[in-house]
């Protein structure tokens, strides 16, 4: 058993040949060439062009419950503003329907005294209405009538030649990295992620579990070739086209998509080498736990893609997660490599970050294959 | 042919449920995934780290100061001395936002005049950082309407009342959408790969030449699935209502009819998939083409509106678009049946489309 273990004089041939057979058995289904190339490219023309956080225009209604030179005049404001699309009507029924049937995003109401107190009380007189279920929206359609509210309001003053408000403090936002604040450049780094996950855990899982479902692996096990040969001739071809699939994705982000790399493509390298062991790593874990394809590909998507896509600051935030989940996301590799990712395409090579980064993917990985190595010699004996 | 299709049906519930891993996998991790997950998906930010470089000794830059340190969204606050540690901050993440009060604040707005404040902020995580800078902008702004309130009234704050979910629960709208794509995920794994899998284990010739017609084939696939997923979305559904409170206010009986449509679209697009695959490997992968572009353009993570207006059309085409619509519309409003059935014959329409393409196939796999 033990001298099974370490690789032998010829072990290296061994390797060489289960490789290439391997390499051989990967190109001839076009699925994986699907994943490495078409998927990559789908996602990134998604969040090139259609799914982004960057807010168009609302269709909201407007009721004017009592038409005034003042609300004429604010209702021309939303209007003309590039946020709103706008319906107005004089009854605020005329569009509770719409809200819930989600034809309009928001109902504005000004009610018949909003002249009266258009310049007086502690609260606007304008009512908003907005749908709760979706808060994001809800909290932007807020703000833009507070926004227009207050410029509205500036404009009467001087037009009445009433005192001005002075702003005392006034505020300079800079953000650095993405100054002009397009989501395609934090976007499309974490779909690189997403890609190489889905190739280093939920292929490897899936080829793995088809040779326990298949029979072939006790047929493997077999043969001289060794626990460690057997891996690395396995995982060879998955790792080349990981990397693969990662130099494809990065050159469309950059060259078609214009988003910038600031850091260096070595240190690009090494991490996403090392994202892709986690993942194989995992993949492999996967693989000696189910017994057909169908659990491996579920569990994979479970353990492996959707963890990728929730815990890696991708889409979602981690640091606002209850305090269990924020756990969680220590474990999951996409945390790191995002990070990494996001920081190479747009800040540059920061030694702090890209080390920290390094350090837990290393951890991780090895404690998969540390696992997938135990899981392993019970599943033979 | 009643009996025959009562047969393949029995059988295939009895192979899902006979191997405990696949039993485990298919009906119980979806509601464990949904309980998790819920969790996760969070539209605010909050318990994030800032910067403070205050090179003013005024009380104002203080009292300006202690504002943000009150502000629940800042958990902590790192105070630094030098534009440098400002950038050292941000490139190591250590806060997604500095703020910055030069050394003149406190003189300025003694005086009457106009301050500068400079936030800067982490563009990597650009969504955060713009709300992070919209809760700043909101604590200025506070501070401008008290420093002013001696001398003129301040500009009124606009107030929003938010109908459904007033309180803006985040698990009100997690769980609906989320519960709609984990329905979808059940539904096309058990479509998609039972078929892959027989064909790769060389056992759909032999399904072939039994007396089954191809649309018996397809009939005794769509059926099982349907009603395993069906199964494992109530238990999402009572995991929902019962453990996470999510407030369910429409009727069961639209829920479970559209879901009845909606799943059937969705095992059509499976069970079309598979008719394409020769393995379970291009079955799988077949699915994330499909489902990564439906999920991402289905409004689950990010608003339809923000889409340029042709991806807007096509959404019209994803049925998960349109079930999140119905969950949503089910837990939280009470839509009427009106609504509910002008989003359900898009999802009849795409069933009617698929299912007949894949006995299409089937029958030509066949000849």
């Amino acid at each position: 058993m033990n001298e099974r273990k370490n690789i032998p004089r010829d072990g290296w041939r061994r390797i060489r040949g289960l490789t290439r057979k391997e390499t051989l058995q990967v190109l001839r289904d076009p699925s994986n060439l699907v994943v490495a190339v078409v998927l990559p490219l789908i996602l990134l023309f998604l969040f090139g062009y259609g799914v982004t956080f960057d807010p168009r225009r609302f269709d909201i209604g407007l009721v004017v419950e009592q038409p005034t030179p003042e609300s004429g005049s604010f209702s021309a404001a939303l209007a003309n503003s590039p946020f709103f699309g706008i319906e107005t009507a004089r009854d605020r029924r005329a569009f509770e329907a719409d809200l819930i049937a989600g034809d309009i995003k928001g109902i504005v109401v000004l009610p018949a005294d909003f002249a009266d107190r258009a310049y007086r009380g502690n609260t606007a007189p304008i009512q908003v209405i907005v749908d709760g279920g979706d808060p994001n929206t809800a909290e932007l359609i807020r703000t833009y009538v507070q926004l227009l509210w207050a410029n509205w309001l500036q404009q009467e003053s001087i037009s009445r030649s009433l005192p001005l408000l002075p702003a005392l403090v006034n505020v300079e936002p800079r953000i650095w990295f993405n100054p002009e604040v397009s989501s395609r450049n934090y976007l499309v780094p974490g779909s690189v992620a997403i890609i190489l996950m889905l190739i280093g855990a939920l292929l490897t899982a899936l080829v793995v579990a088809r040779e326990w479902e298949r029979g072939t692996m006790e047929a493997l096990l077999a043969t001289p070739i060794g626990i460690v040969e057997l891996l690395i001739g396995k995982l060879a071809p998955y790792f080349a086209l990981g990397m693969i699939s990662m130099l494809i994705s990065v050159a469309t982000a950059v060259f078609l998509f214009g988003v910038p790399f600031r850091g260096s493509v070595i240190l690009l390298g090494l991490v996403s080498a090392l994202f892709m062991l986690a993942a194989l790593g995992q993949g492999l874990f996967i693989s000696t736990l189910a017994r057909n394809q169908l659990v491996a590909a579920q569990v994979s998507i479970m353990s492996a893609f959707l963890p990728a896509f929730y815990f890696s600051n991708f889409v979602f935030e981690i640091d606002s997660m209850p305090f269990a989940l924020q756990l969680v996301s220590y474990a999951v590799p996409a945390r790191y490599y995002v990070s990494s990712l996001q920081t190479l395409f747009l800040a540059g090579d920061v030694p702090s970050v890209i080390l920290t980064d390094i350090a837990g993917l290393i951890a991780i990985a090895g404690g998969f294959i540390l696992l997938t190595a135990l899981a392993t010699r019970t599943r033979l004996d | 042919m009643w009996g025959r299709l009562k047969a393949l049906i029995v059988k295939e519930l009895l192979a899902s449920a006979r191997d405990p891993q696949t039993r485990w996998v298919v009906l119980f991790s979806p509601p464990f995934l949904l309980l998790i997950y819920a969790f996760a998906i969070t539209q605010e930010v909050k318990n994030v780290s800032i910067a403070v470089y205050n090179q003013d000794v005024g009380i104002e830059a203080r009292e300006l100061i202690s504002r943000f340190e009150g502000s629940p969204t800042f958990e902590n606050i790192v105070y630094l001395d030098s534009t440098q540690a400002i950038s050292r901050a941000i490139d190591s993440k250590q806060a997604i936002m500095a703020i910055q009060i030069g050394a003149d604040f406190s003189r300025l707005l003694a005086a009457g005049k106009p301050a500068d404040v400079q936030l800067v902020l982490d563009g990597r995580r650009s969504n955060a950082a713009q709300i992070v800078q919209g809760y700043a902008v909101q604590i200025v702004a506070n501070f401008n309407a008290e420093l002013a309130r001696e001398k003129l009234p301040p500009p009124t704050a606009v107030i929003a009342r938010a109908w459904f979910n007033p309180n803006f629960e985040p698990l009100w709208f997690a769980v609906p959408a989320l519960f709609a794509v984990l329905t979808a995920v059940v539904g096309f794994m058990v479509s998609a790969l039972t078929v892959a899998r027989e064909r790769e284990l060389g056992t759909f010739e032999q399904l072939l030449v039994s007396p089954l017609q191809p649309v018996e084939i397809m009939v005794g696939k769509t059926v099982p699935a349907l009603i395993i997923a069906l199964a494992s979305a109530t238990a999402m559904l009572a995991l929902g209502w019962l453990v996470l409170g999510v407030p369910f206010r429409g009727s069961l009986i639209l829920l479970y009819g559209s879901m009845t449509v909606f799943l059937t679209s969705i095992i059509g697009i499976g069970l079309f998939i598979s008719s394409l695959a020769s393995n379970q490997q291009q079955a799988v992968i077949g699915l994330f083409i499909y489902m990564m572009p439906a999920v991402l353009l289905s409004g689950y993570a990010t608003p339809i509106e923000n889409m340029p207006d042709w991806l807007q059309w096509l959404t019209e085409t994803n049925p998960i678009t349109h079930f999140i619509f119905i969950c949503k519309g089910v837990f939280m409003k009470d839509i009427p049946a009106s609504v509910i059935f002008a989003h359900t014959w898009p999802m009849a329409l795409i069933a009617a489309f698929t299912l007949s393409a894949g006995a299409w196939l089937f029958r030509r796999r066949l000849a």
